[in-house]
């Protein structure tokens, strides 16, 4: 495979969220405006694309029996580096996103790319893989709490577009409105898909 | 009164899997069958108080001590994939019904998010020793409630006609959201 293709695959042929199914729990818990979704997402894309170059450099490293526990403390470490920078830089986004930035670690798209990937790859397109899934995942929350902020809130990116007094649909800020759109954004792919195949 | 508090709230207002959204991978993939959904929730309890009670403990004797709190999530989780190697094999020595029952379901816990979110909730909170043994139990036995519930549903799901693109995850989660809906009657129930 061409490595452009392994960097586009994860935009919607193997979207992480909505082909894969991977990474559920931070996509419905966050999801509640947009701009926790590209916080999110930017710590995902920065988590998994710098665990993918480090498992592909030491793959030959790693004993095949002790590579999940490798795995994870990799992974462990730049999470915190992520968990340390957050708090500094942006502690407004840090107690939005609570402890749900720890949790990067049992993410399963980390860990899954990790094992079906960057263990058998080269570092460029594991690299490359990295980034794809990354922004694959970032443009899927991103819809998701699109729909959830506009029309739980009537706002985006935190700007109100309807007046304070108007009553929005608040359901959907709230865990079920979460469910509700995750599924039927899954059922509209599935239908996109049974289409253009 | 306060640790009534706790487990109502742990159990139902604040679900962790229907409320705060952890654990729900094995929600979604292990709610096939309601026998299967029991037996992963059992796993789950036996898990997640054994992880709360040897986390708080590295977390207050090892980690404070020694002013390294930052290197929270790496211990944490290597604690419990530590310990679910350990409960596998001391059950396959010892009870090997148990283990027969509950074998298959225990690697699946290491890459359960609610176990390790638990350990972390439950410092945060700051809760003593028995609190977060009862915080953990309690919510251990909310994942299970969960399951099981949409275990019974789904078993149902599968006689009725589903529309092609909806059938599999997109009504398991639709499916879920109106169970969340439920939950949400609970709020208020305590303070």
């Amino acid at each position: 495979m061409s490595l452009f293709k392994e960097f586009t695959k994860g935009f919607v042929k193997e979207n992480p969220l909505f082909v894969l199914v991977l990474g559920t729990c931070p996509s419905l818990a966050i999801t509640t405006s947009a701009s926790n979704a590209i916080g999110m997402g930017a710590a995902v894309i920065f988590v998994l694309t710098m665990s993918n170059i480090f498992i592909s450099l030491l793959k030959k490293f790693i004993p095949d029996k002790v590579r999940i526990p490798a795995f994870i403390v990799i992974i462990a470490t730049f999470v915190t580096i992520v968990d340390l920078v957050m708090h500094a830089f942006t502690p407004d986004l840090y107690s939005s996103l609570g402890v749900f930035i720890p949790l990067i670690v049992v993410n399963c798209i980390i860990l899954g790319r990790a094992e079906a990937f960057a263990q058998k790859n080269t570092v460029l397109s594991s690299t490359l893989d990295g980034l794809g899934m990354g922004i694959g995942y970032t443009l899927a929350i991103f819809a998701i709490a699109s729909i959830r902020e506009i029309l739980g809130n009537g706002s985006f990116f935190n700007m109100k577009f309807v007046s304070p007094e108007a009553s929005t649909i608040l359901i959907f800020i709230m865990p079920p409105g979460a469910f509700l759109t995750f599924g039927y954004l899954m059922v509209v792919i599935n239908k996109l898909k049974a289409k253009f195949n | 009164m306060d640790i009534v508090n706790i487990i109502i709230l742990a159990l139902l207002v604040n679900n962790i899997v229907l409320a705060q959204f952890l654990g729900i991978c094995p929600f979604l993939g292990v709610s096939q069958k309601t026998s299967t959904s029991i037996g992963m929730g059992a796993a789950v309890v036996f898990v997640m108080a054994l992880a709360n009670l040897v986390t708080y403990l590295v977390y207050f004797f090892i980690l404070e001590p020694l002013h390294i709190e930052f290197m929270i999530t790496i211990t944490f989780i290597l604690v419990i994939a530590a310990l679910v190697q350990i409960v596998e094999i001391i059950l396959k020595k010892a009870s090997p019904s148990l283990y027969q029952a509950l074998g298959i379901y225990l690697p699946l816990i290491t890459t359960n998010c609610a176990v390790l979110g638990a350990a972390i909730l439950a410092i945060t909170k700051n809760y003593s020793l028995i609190q977060s043994l009862v915080y953990a139990t309690s919510t251990a036995l909310g994942f299970t409630l969960a399951l099981v519930l949409m275990a019974g549903i789904r078993e149902q799901l599968e006689l009725t006609g589903i529309p092609k693109a909806m059938k599999g995850f997109p009504i398991a989660l639709v499916t879920a959201g109106l169970l969340s809906l439920a939950f949400m009657g609970f709020a208020g129930l305590v303070k």
